[in-house]
């Protein structure tokens, strides 16, 4: 039987980060996907702290992740308020629609 | 356990909820009364800080040393300045909302916990606490489009900046073991531990940090969230949440990784080069002065981090002695452009600034002050920055460096000029509305300081050189 070790959680957690951060850039529809994409991010790095915390035998990781949830909600809150305020004013959230300063 | 050592920081937060309470439960309009007593706590928070004592608390999260004292000073003025700003353009952008002078304290009390914080979670906590304040207060004027785009922005990016971070973070912490910076500073004195993945999350921490400075190629968010925001806020971001970031990644690279120098030291110096050539390439085409100010800023970043390069204290001090001038500058030419209005109507174009010398002097020699001392044009103020900056990496034998910088500030000094030429030679506009007495204010502050550094440096040297030491290298 195959032994899940720290390789396998490490590797899915890149595996999630990468998914996030191409999410992001690749995607050109909406605004709630780049959200979605922000959480993946930020769970990769929470699965990488939960599983080092295990393998060295060490809560601080897991405090860490504690702390890091709560942002990640306060973070959420203040995403989608600003994309309803955005909603509002241009009456559409498509990103290709995110065009009014050329930066 | 010292809880004391953090007071300034509990204060503030819990003033913070107090102003809040206030501006709910009076009747009548209370921004005024909000700003006023966030000014307040901002004075008595700087009192404390001066007054306090140094040490670590917090089983090592939290840390009060020179360096932290310095920048904490250097940002509540800064915050202070942004919240004096705001008070006129509120009234008349019909943005008097109480939660304006909130959100700009509770970012304030973000950039306090970055100052001291020598653990990678305080870090973590402290940027996201000013991140979250900052991203609402750029998309705050939310019934214009340019404004919510610009939160927008700014929120996309800045999550995804703070994501990689984190995950740099996780990685440092899983490859050394310790999340405390002074015990990752003995394992990683040790150069059998310098192993590949700690180098990946220190690669993960220095981009997210980047971003936060706004160094190129981590600058993409900045020219359109300073055109978007609101003036007031611009003047903000471009101030206090600058130093805050310039000082935590002075702290992270200085402590924990300060024997990594070699693998960093040649990202730093490619980042500067490229924020150096593009701040001062990039400006000369723009129209727009709050856009002009973007690239200003993201070149100023450049020439902040050729100290941190130079891998010296007097590398750091240099970092220190720039951004205290960088601060000064910055507010007052925004306190110049929060002046640039005619019949109610905030005008942004440098077009607009023509004959300004006819119509308005005083405004026009405070305008000329902060761009003579932007180009580093002696004796203002911001050619001494730049002066201690290229002799610690002349002293390093960073010459390459060094060479470019002066290159860039001689380019860079085109764009700002060419403000002062349209403001002296061009034919005049139609006069601006009368100056409110809070821009006055701010504007001869900036000035002054800027104008007589050169007369008594002796006392912000020595702190910067006392704030230097206290980091390790």
């Amino acid at each position: 039987m195959m032994v899940v070790g720290l390789s396998h959680y490490l590797l899915v957690a890149a595996l999630l980060l990468v998914m996030g951060i191409f999410g992001i850039f690749l995607n050109r529809k909406n605004v709630i996907i780049i959200l979605m994409s922000i959480e993946l991010i930020l769970l990769a790095a929470n699965l990488n702290l939960v599983a080092f915390s295990a393998a060295l035998d060490d809560m601080v990781g897991q405090v860490f992740v504690m702390f890091t949830l709560t942002v990640a909600a306060a973070e959420a809150a203040i995403g989608l308020a600003i994309v309803v305020i955005y909603f509002r004013n241009r009456g559409s959230i498509e990103v290709e629609d995110v065009n009014l300063m050329k930066g | 356990m010292n809880w004391t050592l953090a007071l300034p920081e509990i204060v503030l937060s819990i003033s913070g909820m107090a102003i809040l309470l206030i501006g709910v439960l009076q009747k009548r309009d209370s921004f005024f009364i909000c700003s006023m007593l966030t000014v307040g706590a901002f004075l008595v928070v700087t009192l404390m800080i001066v007054a306090g004592h140094t040490g670590q608390g917090y089983n090592g999260l939290f840390t009060v040393d020179s360096f932290s004292t310095f920048i904490k000073v250097l940002v509540l003025v800064a915050a202070t300045l942004g919240v004096v700003l705001s008070l006129d353009y509120s009234e008349h952008a019909n943005m008097r909302r109480f939660e304006f002078p909130v959100l700009m304290l509770y970012a304030t009390v973000g950039m306090l916990v970055m100052a001291s914080a020598t653990n990678l979670m305080s870090l973590y906590l402290g940027l996201e606490l000013q991140a979250l304040a900052t991203y609402v207060l750029a998309a705050f004027a939310r019934d214009e489009l340019r404004s919510a785009e610009a939160g927008l922005k700014f929120f996309v990016l800045g999550s995804l900046a703070s994501g990689l971070l984190l995950y740099g973070l996780s990685l440092v912490y899983g490859f050394s073991g310790t999340m405390e910076f002074a015990k990752l500073a003995q394992v990683l004195s040790d150069p059998a531990h310098g192993s590949p993945g700690l180098i990946v999350g220190l690669v993960f921490v220095v981009a997210g940090l980047a971003f936060k400075v706004s160094a190129v190629p981590f600058h993409m968010w900045t020219p359109d969230v300073y055109e978007g925001a609101p003036t007031p806020v611009t003047a903000f971001l471009a101030t206090a949440p600058k130093v805050a970031a310039v000082a935590l990644l002075v702290r992270v690279m200085a402590t924990p990784f300060g024997h990594l120098l070699v693998q960093w030291q040649q990202v730093i110096i490619l980042v500067s080069i490229l924020s150096m050539l593009l701040g001062s390439l990039a400006a000369i085409g723009q129209r727009n002065i709050k856009r002009l100010m973007a690239y200003s800023s993201i070149g100023h970043m450049g020439y902040a981090l050729i100290g941190l390069a130079a891998g010296s204290q007097a590398g750091l001090r240099g970092v220190l002695i720039y951004m205290l001038t960088y601060v000064f500058m910055t507010a007052g030419t925004f306190a110049c452009i929060l002046g640039m209005r005619r019949r109610g109507r905030m005008l942004e174009q440098i077009s607009d600034l023509a004959g300004l010398s006819r119509t308005d002097p005083g405004l026009a020699v405070a305008f000329a002050i902060f761009m003579f001392s932007m180009a580093g044009i002696p004796p203002f103020a911001g050619f001494w920055g730049k002066y201690f900056i290229f002799t610690s990496a002349v002293q390093s034998g960073l010459w390459t460096l060094a060479v470019i910088g002066v290159l860039t500030s001689v380019i860079g000094a085109f764009y700002y000029i060419r403000i002062i030429k349209v403001i002296y030679f061009d034919p005049a506009e139609a006069p601006f509305d009368a100056r409110p007495a809070s821009l006055s204010v701010v504007a001869a502050a900036g000035a002054l300081f800027t104008t007589f550094f050169f007369v008594i440096p002796a006392p912000f040297v020595a702190a910067a050189e006392a704030a230097a030491k206290a980091l390790a290298w």
